[in-house]
């Protein structure tokens, strides 16, 4: 793996929230609904999450999820017209949901900021990125011209850019990806946003970069105490970047813990489907990739009860017969836990086969942490 | 930017070269003499031999244009007195120089081009761009379909009626016609508003449709959102952050409109009876006077190709991805 782990980034956590705040930002029964010509999109479908300051959460799962819309969603970007948003989003306190636009524009690049997968089209090509940067903290900070192009300088070099005052200047066509993703990160951090959400930060560059790119987001959080919602579809990122993940299936989460436990002893067989089917360098080379069958349904007519039930294997083994897993919609508890009919000790039983299962040599064929993967799952069975 | 400028300098010496063969020896095809022409009825062959002589039209083609182009860089000799560079020739018609006759035309047909194409530039963009910012609206509907209607008309038609409404029977305006802006600029401006307005309506609709278009895409574009998801106002989204992408195929089409126009609008002069290139060029052709026919159609591919070259350039101003090389 090339992810970089951070072993003890929760003891060593950063300035934590103080008593009394609540969670920075707390999603409730969120619903995204697009209007489209053949009919409704159910793209986000009653999703709740809490995320305190200086955690992340990873949100996993693949292309159609929900994971972006959700992203969207908070920030308040969707097009009145054509989507319908409900349930209710918090943020420091503040109800985002129905807020005017112009309070919306208050928040977004200041209290709440997002980078995106592909700097190079996100960012603007007609624009120095020096002007980019300094833009927001302009508008937000009400500060000169000279003061605002002196911050993006000192954001500039904060995100590793070499000779910032000289690299200010430059088109973003005339830096490369990695750089472009730092001065991305630049521009969301530059009014000390409470909230960063990264939408597939490192999906677009070099696998090497990659970890550069998160290991820098780490450390400003460290620095500035920032809550980040990481979203991504490469469980090797949320090893090693996220506090806690969420596990998203058609517009649902399916699954919800801390990134040890999501990662070490999952409980939804989603995803048990997504591990197995992540190479990891440990794994015998020669065993073939176990890909979950079957496509994510479409969201226009989503199957009724458990959406993953048609590429489920396990409704048979479920109390009260194959049919609850496509008649009732199963329910995700509170804390840690799965949107599963399978009982909690099948959910636990069912890992610890697939595991074994998938690692012949002997080791999990999963991409976590060195504390993380087996050594968990031997926990689990202690506890 | 200088090895851009030596580049396209000579590819448009090759251009102009072509265009200018291709008339010529496309002229000699047409079945009419033009000595017959101007030896009027009482001609005797001798009498045609020195017309033909003075026209410069008694050698063989090939040789003909080879005297012509070396006479636009060097000058040439003719009969009726020495012609210096640039000299395009004389009117087969009346004798005056061609390069003076188009002189003289020429601020005509700027005055009405850059008139007219700052009406349809203003107008095109303003109305594309407010359907583009309402898009799926009524105003959209009625801009869009509005402009479509418009464009469908014909300057023939809706000059004499403009005239008749707002000369004649509004008496707003005074007869279209042209004064030099130098002598007299509020009479400039007033005898050619009507044909600006008039010759901008074929052209608007086509603006406000491209400017709709590329407003739209450009406001789908990834950093445009980024600009929203850093708090940008709508207003400065739209205008700092989409605007300027959309302008890249507006540019490239207004530098043909432009060009094109320089080297007169035809129908448009004609209507409001503006002594222009336009005219002067379907004059040329009527009366088989190859000189003047020559000169037009170089001067007026010259202005397309110059305006080509700056769009070229206002895209780098554009775009900084751009580089001139």
């Amino acid at each position: 793996m090339t992810i970089p782990t951070t072993p003890g980034r929760e003891a060593a956590g950063p300035a934590p929230a103080a008593p009394g705040d609540g969670p920075f930002l707390s999603v409730t029964d969120l619903r995204v609904r697009f209007t489209t010509e053949d009919g409704p999109v159910r793209a986000v479908d009653g999703l709740s999450f809490t995320l305190e300051r200086g955690r992340t959460l990873g949100i996993v799962g693949e292309s159609g999820s929900g994971k972006s819309v959700t992203s969207l969603a908070i920030l308040g970007l969707h097009d009145p017209r054509t989507t319908t948003v409900s349930g209710r989003i918090r943020l420091g306190g503040r109800e985002v949901t129905g807020a005017r636009e112009r309070d919306l524009e208050r928040l977004r690049g200041n209290t709440m900021s997002m980078i995106f997968q592909d700097p190079l089209t996100a960012l603007s090509p007609y624009h120095t990125i020096g002007r980019q940067i300094a833009e927001p903290y302009r508008k937000h900070t009400g500060a000169s011209k000279r003061a605002a192009r002196e911050r993006a300088v000192e954001m500039l070099a904060k995100v590793g850019i070499p000779r910032p005052r000289l690299r200010a200047g430059d088109y973003p066509h005339q830096f490369s990806g990695g750089m472009r993703q730092r001065a991305m990160i630049a521009m969301a951090l530059v009014c000390d946003p409470g909230l960063l959400i990264a939408d597939e930060p490192t999906t677009a560059l070099d696998v090497t970069v990659q970890a550069q790119i998160l290991d820098l987001l780490g450390e400003l959080q460290q620095e500035s105490g920032t809550a980040i919602v990481l979203i991504t579809h490469d469980l090797g990122v949320v090893a090693g970047a996220a506090d806690n993940i969420l596990v998203m299936y058609a517009g649902r989460a399916v699954e919800r813990g801390s990134a040890a436990e999501v990662l070490g002893a999952p409980r939804h067989p989603y995803t048990w489907g997504l591990l197995r089917s992540t190479p990891d360098l440990d794994s015998d080379p020669d065993e073939p990739l176990r890909p979950i069958p079957g496509t994510p349904p479409s969201l226009l007519a989503p199957p009724p009860g458990c959406p993953f039930h048609p590429r489920c294997a396990f409704p048979p083994r479920v109390a009260g017969g194959p049919g609850r897993c496509s008649a009732e919609r199963p329910e995700l508890p509170e804390g840690r836990g799965a949107a599963c009919h399978l009982t909690a000790d099948q959910q636990r039983a069912g890992w610890s086969a697939e595991a074994g299962r998938a690692g012949a040599t002997g080791s999990a064929s999963v991409p976590v942490p060195a504390d993380g993967g087996a050594d968990l799952l031997r926990k689990e069975g202690d506890r | 930017m200088l090895r851009f400028l030596v580049r396209r300098s000579l590819g448009a010496l090759v251009i102009l070269l072509i265009i200018s063969a291709l008339t010529f020896f496309l002229f000699y095809s047409i079945p009419r003499d033009p000595a017959l022409l101007a030896c009027g009825k009482n001609c005797t062959p001798e009498a045609l031999e020195v017309v033909r002589r003075n026209m410069g039209i008694d050698q063989p083609v090939p040789a003909q244009y080879w005297e012509y182009m070396t006479g636009i860089l060097l000058g040439r000799d003719y009969a009726v007195g020495p012609c210096p560079a640039p000299c395009l020739g004389y009117s087969f018609v009346d004798n005056t120089p061609v390069w003076e006759t188009i002189l003289d035309r020429f601020p005509t047909t700027v005055s009405l081009a850059v008139g007219g194409a700052a009406v349809f530039l203003t107008v095109g963009l303003a109305t594309g761009m407010l359907a583009a910012a309402r898009r799926g609206t009524v105003v959209d509907k009625v801009l869009s379909s509005g402009s479509l209607v418009l464009s469908s008309m014909q300057i023939y038609f809706v000059g004499p009626l403009a005239i008749a409404l707002f000369v004649y029977q509004l008496g707003w305006l005074s007869q279209p016609r042209y004064v030099e802006l130098t002598e007299d600029p509020a009479g400039w401006f007033a005898g050619l508003l009507l044909p600006w307005c008039v010759l901008s309506i074929i052209f608007t609709a086509n603006y406000t449709r491209m400017a709709r278009s590329t407003m739209i895409e450009q406001l789908q574009e990834d950093h445009v959102r980024t600009a929203r998801a850093k708090g940008m106002a709508r207003r400065t989204v739209f205008f700092r952050h989409a605007w300027r992408g959309s302008l890249i195929p507006i540019v490239t089409i207004f530098g043909v409109d432009l060009g094109s126009l320089f080297g007169g609008a035809m129908i448009t002069e004609f209507t409001f009876t503006l002594p222009g290139l336009g005219r002067l060029a379907v004059e040329s052709v009527t009366n088989t006077n190859l000189p003047m026919l020559m000169g037009v159609m170089l001067f007026a591919a010259t202005a397309i190709i110059l305006c080509n070259i700056v769009v070229d350039a206002v895209y780098a101003l554009i775009d900084p991805r751009v580089r001139l090389a």
